[in-house]
């Protein structure tokens, strides 16, 4: 069995390796999602005996009381920087949420002249241009994915995935101006005037055609998040043991039916956890979304119009708020966000959880 | 194909690449360091070479006039003399605006004198906000500080000053295909434009004022500033006065409520929008629009006269009206027949009663210099040079600056 194993075995250690640094760097709290590798060549991961032999001399205490406390502080650390950003965000929202009170989450108008603060446009410019990039992302890199590990010939699989994962490189504001030279004419000219000709009869294609806008943020955001879910979700792929494959082929399965009815249901927690760091990634990204969403605010159907995310207003109006209602409504905005995010990653992890209990019943 | 190893050597290699020259010019700009001590009884002028100047009491230090900088304006202007400490470093935050001037300025002034001024361009707000917790020696603005702020700054540290530094006009671009110089707009018109109730080109209200020019049928996509600016400050301001609409409804601020279509982020976002936008229009300070190549409307102001954003202009607009002692006013709109309507002042705020004599004397003595000498790099960078007028009350501003009671700066006969 384990010599028509494909899967290079370094690529292992470097996938959680990589799976962890996406989930760290990619909003900070999402260190959660759990990926389910499973290491498949035990014998390049010996495991050391499990009890410690305290009557061999040579085992050092003293490094097994420091290490674990000096681990212990480290994790109470992180804990601690998240409790502390969340007790300081409310403090400082606190002059907001005394002035509006929850007619911020409902508002529709930001007038710093008038100090008419309301949320509802930017958190629904968050949800919308997010959601626009997962439906666009999410075919694409599973696509994209499957195709790397399960299709493509021994020399493509290489370069190809190498060459996807640089596009998570590029930094977002390399992309944004991108967008904005080249993206936004396109999206503009071509793109949604055919929409408007063909399907102007449905409210999300109506409107003027500025080029920048949801459309335009949604399609950015893809691509940024395109590589985060290609990456994760093939080394969720890679982890299925090939028995699976070859039992299905011996049952004079076809390649789809193997692929669609046992690789893709046994790494189902990985793809969903990939999906979620890509939603993560696309609701707190700012710089990018910010250059081409337009910032308009507004609350319309179309997705053609000019609108704003919660991290672009805030990146936005920081620097120059005044007022300490202003500033507060800002933050505000930014407990919103990290609520969000945090929810996302709640959610995400039930999945995880369930999915991973459906299949151990089954087992 | 890309081993572990491989990548390994490539950062480590990638970082020493990185990380020898950044070591090299910090040890190099450290030997260039010198400082420069200001005597009783005489004034120290520019010198090129490093040198290091000790303060004695009785010692006249001269100049040595090697410097082609200051030498054509050094004897225009009068000459100041102070206490006689060494200069110090400074710290210093606020507008992005004027960001290229001051860094431009204060690099010339550490050439110069040796001295250290950093300035973080982090938001006239942010300026504001941190000159009032004295966390900075001077902060900067584009704004005009409002009395609350004015309160907070005072009970904190006493009276403050706002000293005008620059003007600058903001150009209202635009990008209508066949029509790349001379659309005339009035402020009414443009008022409206952004507050959508002209919403086509060829609105009888625009096609009255541009006689022989074609008419576009479309739409006005109308851009305006995403993040809150100086510079939205300024134009919201002209619409104030000229609009009544727009002051009811809207308002003067570094951000507002905004009716129109498409935020851009920064000037150039703003730039970029109108290039990429077919029958856009946008306002970006006069420097962006010139760098891009944009086409710029011609301006009624109130004396009737069509003007054109320039330096000039700009200058103009301070020239011949009225300006309060403590230069708290916005000279959009300006009464001068030569001036182009849509111009602010950035100013330099700087407490009156300075705590530490060093960062005292070395700062009115920084502001003294950029008021006079510094104005010289104003219009390379495509910033307006303050008007004579300006530079009187300015200067009045600067010599009413104290530690201890007694006056910093001192005029010398």
């Amino acid at each position: 069995m384990r010599s028509l194993n494909k899967t290079p075995t370094d690529s292992l250690s470097s996938a959680r390796i990589r799976s962890i640094q996406y989930s760290v760097f990619s909003l900070g709290i999402m260190n959660g999602v759990k990926i389910n590798l499973k290491v498949s060549n035990p014998e390049r991961f010996p495991i050391k005996p499990g009890k410690v032999d305290f009557r061999n001399r040579n085992y050092n205490r003293l490094s097994d009381l420091v290490f674990p406390n000096f681990t212990l502080f480290f994790a109470l650390l992180m804990v601690a920087i998240l409790a502390a950003m969340l007790i300081i965000l409310s403090i400082d929202a606190w002059p907001s949420v005394l002035k509006i009170g929850f007619s911020f989450f409902v508002n529709r108008t930001w007038d710093p002249v008038k100090e008419i603060f309301g949320a509802l446009p930017a958190i629904y410019g968050t949800i919308l241009s997010a959601f626009i990039g997962l439906i666009i992302a999410i075919p694409i890199s599973l696509g994209a994915a499957i195709f790397l590990v399960e299709l493509a010939p021994g020399w493509l699989r290489g370069p190809a995935s190498f060459l996807i994962e640089m596009l998570a490189a590029i930094p977002s504001v390399i992309i944004g101006l991108w967008g904005i030279f080249v993206l936004v004419p396109v999206i503009r000219s071509p793109f949604e005037s055919w929409l408007q000709n063909n399907l102007g009869f449905i409210p999300l294609f109506q409107g003027p055609r500025y080029g920048s806008g949801f459309l335009a943020a949604g399609i950015i955001l893809a691509i940024m998040i395109i590589p985060i879910i290609t990456a994760v979700s093939r080394d969720a792929l890679k982890a299925v043991p090939n028995q699976q494959r070859e039992a299905m082929l011996a049952l004079g399965a076809t390649r789809w039916e193997t692929i669609t009815r046992s690789v893709l249901p046994y790494c189902r927690s990985g793809l969903v956890g990939a999906v979620i760091l890509g939603l993560g990634r696309a609701v707190g990204e700012t710089m990018a979304v910010t250059m081409v969403i337009g910032n308009g605010y507004k609350l319309t159907a179309s997705l053609f119009s000019p609108g704003t995310t919660i991290a672009s207003k805030i990146a936005g109006e920081f620097a120059e708020a005044a007022t300490p209602v202003s500033v507060g409504s800002l933050i505000e905005l930014a407990l919103i966000l990290f609520t969000i995010t945090l929810l996302v990653n709640v959610i995400a992890q039930l999945f995880v959880w369930r999915m991973s209990k459906v299949k151990e019943s089954r087992d | 194909m890309f081993s572990k190893l491989n990548k390994k050597w490539t950062l480590a290699l990638l970082s020493v690449a990185l990380i020898i020259p950044m070591v090299l010019s910090a040890c190099s700009g450290k030997t260039t360091a010198t400082t420069v001590t200001a005597t009783q009884t005489s004034t120290v002028t520019a010198t090129t070479t490093p040198v290091t100047i000790t303060a004695t009491q009785t010692s006249i230090v001269t100049a040595t006039q090697t410097s082609t900088v200051t030498a054509t304006t050094a004897a225009t202007y009068p000459k100041v003399t102070s206490a006689s400490v060494p200069l110090t470093n400074l710290n210093s935050a606020g507008a992005t605006f004027p960001t290229p001037l001051y860094t431009k300025w204060f690099s010339v002034y550490n050439t110069i004198y040796g001295v250290q001024i950093n300035y973080q361009a982090v938001g006239s707000g942010s300026g504001i906000n941190q000159i009032t917790a004295g966390t900075v020696d001077f902060g900067a603005s584009d704004g005009i500080m409002t009395d609350a702020q004015v309160a907070a700054a005072e009970t904190a540290h006493g009276p403050i000053l706002a000293i005008p530094m620059t003007s600058a006009p903001v150009a209202i671009i635009y990008n209508l295909s066949g029509i790349t110089t001379g659309l005339k707009l009035t402020g009414d018109v443009l008022a409206k434009i952004y507050l959508k109730t002209i919403t086509k080109w060829n609105d009888p209200a625009i096609t009255a004022l541009n006689p022989g020019v074609p008419p576009t049928y479309a739409d006005i996509a109308v851009v305006h500033r995403s993040d809150s600016s100086g510079t939205t400050y300024i134009f919201t301001n002209y619409l104030t006065k000229i609009n009544t609409d727009w002051s009811t409804k809207i308002g003067n601020a570094t951000s507002v409520n905004w009716v129109g279509d498409i935020g851009g982020q920064g000037n150039a976002g703003v730039a970029a929008m109108v290039q990429q936008t077919p029958n856009s229009i946008g306002y970006v300070d006069l420097t962006y629009a010139i760098q891009n190549g944009l086409s710029y409307a011609t301006l009624q102001n109130a004396s009737g006269n069509w003007i054109a954003p320039s330096v000039a202009s700009a200058t103009a607009a301070s020239t011949g009206i009225t300006l309060p002692d403590n230069m708290k006013i916005m000279i959009t709109n300006s009464t001068n027949a030569q001036a182009y309507p849509i111009v602010g002042f950035t100013w330099i705020l700087a407490y009156v009663n300075q705590a530490d004599q060093a960062k005292g004397v070395t700062l009115a003595r920084m502001l003294w210099w950029a008021i006079h000498e510094g104005q010289q790099y104003n219009e390379v960078l495509g910033y307006a040079s303050l008007s004579p007028a300006a530079v009187t009350k300015a200067e009045n501003e600067i010599l009413s600056m104290k530690y201890q009671g007694q006056p910093i700066l001192a005029l010398s006969k």
